[in-house]
């Protein structure tokens, strides 16, 4: 029986190095690795090229701050890939200032940018962004007289995660929303850490219960940060 | 004829559209208003992007699910039968032709149905998040917007002056002031909501509105709330 480490948060943002790729589970907070995320922040790794669906909350008004948004307050992105970063006012600075590059796309190709670089395609033709300023640079592809964009595949050095539960080999199970972009990451890292709530023993999970399977997973952190 | 923002009515028109069985995605703003005005009878398969199906009302004080949330990161309830998905499966819900409807908020909303509401260069950048992929992959698309800015200019346009979110993929466009239907290059307005006129409206729009030959004009008991828009 294959066992994966469980390692502490501070291993795990030891094992971000600086200019890696990074992926970070989560939308809007639900479902992000914020154990680990706080253990990054301490380390203070810097020129990571983050890619995430948002970037969290930053409100200058309130001064809240969640999720990777205390990243990117420390200034530890290069570039940041996402499709939203509306809620966080500080994304927008850094960008108009153009302190950090940011790429901004589309929800749904993000999300099947990962998708194809964990499934080992050379990309994939969408109909989404044709026409507007997401298709500047890219090549359009006409099939069956639809022009499509043709997007090309994401992967990243190291993807952090988060599920409700693991078994000690690394099976996962994610709980409601807080499942968005995490079983898709987890398909498309080099080094894939989960962080997860409780760890079980190898064959408590019924099979058929599992989402991701364990092979796509490295290493397993115990949350101790919920939001 | 003093205009007064109300968005509520835009919410409790658009609501009144949906039958039961329909899949609707409400966009974040403006849209996600929609939901309290669905009449009890009709039962929706109300989608979000984060990867829900069968979303209900808000949750109680006390009792949010860290994990049950809505699109825009707010706690929400579900129906029984919802179920959730992850992203990759909730764009193939989107994208691939899955949603009857996609209702979204404007910054401005063109005649020939193109729809900016992502950004503004150099000042305001919140991404497009769903949308690009919702005004590509839904059946009918409305866009959902008070009918002036806070400048008085309306959010109808001849031609959208702002980054485009969907190309000629708006097909109803829903103000305070009436509904829009997209047709040909131009919008047809198919109800005119009281106290307005079809005259004061086209006098007020810089965009060209032909009065449909069977447009009514209609009274709602939605109370104006009086708010800046």
């Amino acid at each position: 029986m294959i066992i994966k480490p469980i390692i502490s948060a501070a291993d795990a943002a030891g094992r971000i190095k600086e200019g890696d790729s990074l992926m970070v589970g989560g939308f809007l907070n639900c479902g992000s690795p914020h154990t680990i995320i706080l253990a990054l922040k301490e380390r203070g790794t810097k020129n990571l090229t983050l890619i995430c669906n948002d970037t969290a909350v930053h409100n200058f008004k309130t001064g809240k701050i969640t999720g990777v948004g205390h990243l990117v307050q420390a200034k530890q992105f290069r570039k940041i890939i996402a499709s939203h970063i509306g809620t966080n006012q500080e994304t927008q600075r850094q960008m108009n200032a153009g302190e950090t590059e940011v790429e901004l796309v589309p929800q749904g190709t993000l999300v099947e940018q990962v998708r194809a670089g964990g499934a080992g395609l050379g990309g994939f033709l969408t109909p989404t962004g044709v026409g507007t300023e997401v298709a500047k640079g890219k090549q359009v592809i006409v099939v069956a007289h639809k022009p499509f964009l043709l997007e090309l595949p994401l992967k990243a050095d190291v993807a952090i995660i988060k599920a409700r539960k693991a078994d000690k080999s690394g099976n996962l199970v994610f709980n409601g929303t807080a499942r968005n972009f995490n079983p898709v990451m987890a398909t498309a890292a080099a080094l894939v850490i989960a962080e997860v709530e409780e760890i079980v023993e190898t064959g408590a999970i019924d099979p058929n219960d599992i989402h991701t399977p364990s092979i796509f997973v490295n290493f397993l952190v115990k949350a101790e940060q919920l939001d | 004829m003093e205009y007064i923002a109300n968005k509520d009515m835009v919410a409790k028109r658009i609501a009144g559209i949906f039958k039961t069985g329909e899949v609707i995605n409400l966009g974040i703003g403006l849209p996600t208003l929609v939901e309290k005005y669905i009449p009890q009878d009709v039962s929706l398969a109300l989608q979000s992007e984060n990867g829900i199906m069968g979303i209900g009302p808000a949750p109680a004080k006390g009792s949010e699910n860290r994990d049950v949330t809505d699109a825009g990161g707010s706690p929400v309830t579900i129906w029984p039968g919802a179920c959730f998905f992850d992203s990759a499966t909730s764009f193939v819900i989107i994208r691939g032709g899955h949603v009857d409807y996609s209702v979204l908020g404007v910054l401005e909303v063109d005649q020939e149905g193109n729809l900016a509401n992502y950004k503004v260069p150099g000042k305001m950048v919140p991404g497009m998040g769903g949308a690009m992929d919702l005004t590509i992959g839904a059946r009918v698309v409305i866009a959902a917007t008070l009918h002036f800015q806070p400048s008085g200019a309306s959010r109808m346009k001849r031609r959208c002056t702002l980054p485009l979110t969907a190309v000629q993929e708006v097909n109803l466009v829903v103000t305070d002031l009436g509904v829009f239907e997209v047709l040909g290059g131009r919008f047809h307005l198919a109800e005119c909501f009281a106290p307005y006129t079809p005259e004061w409206i086209q006098e007020h729009t810089d965009a060209d509105i032909v009065v449909k030959n069977n447009c009514r004009t209609v009274t709602f008991d939605a109370q104006p709330k009086k708010e800046t828009p």
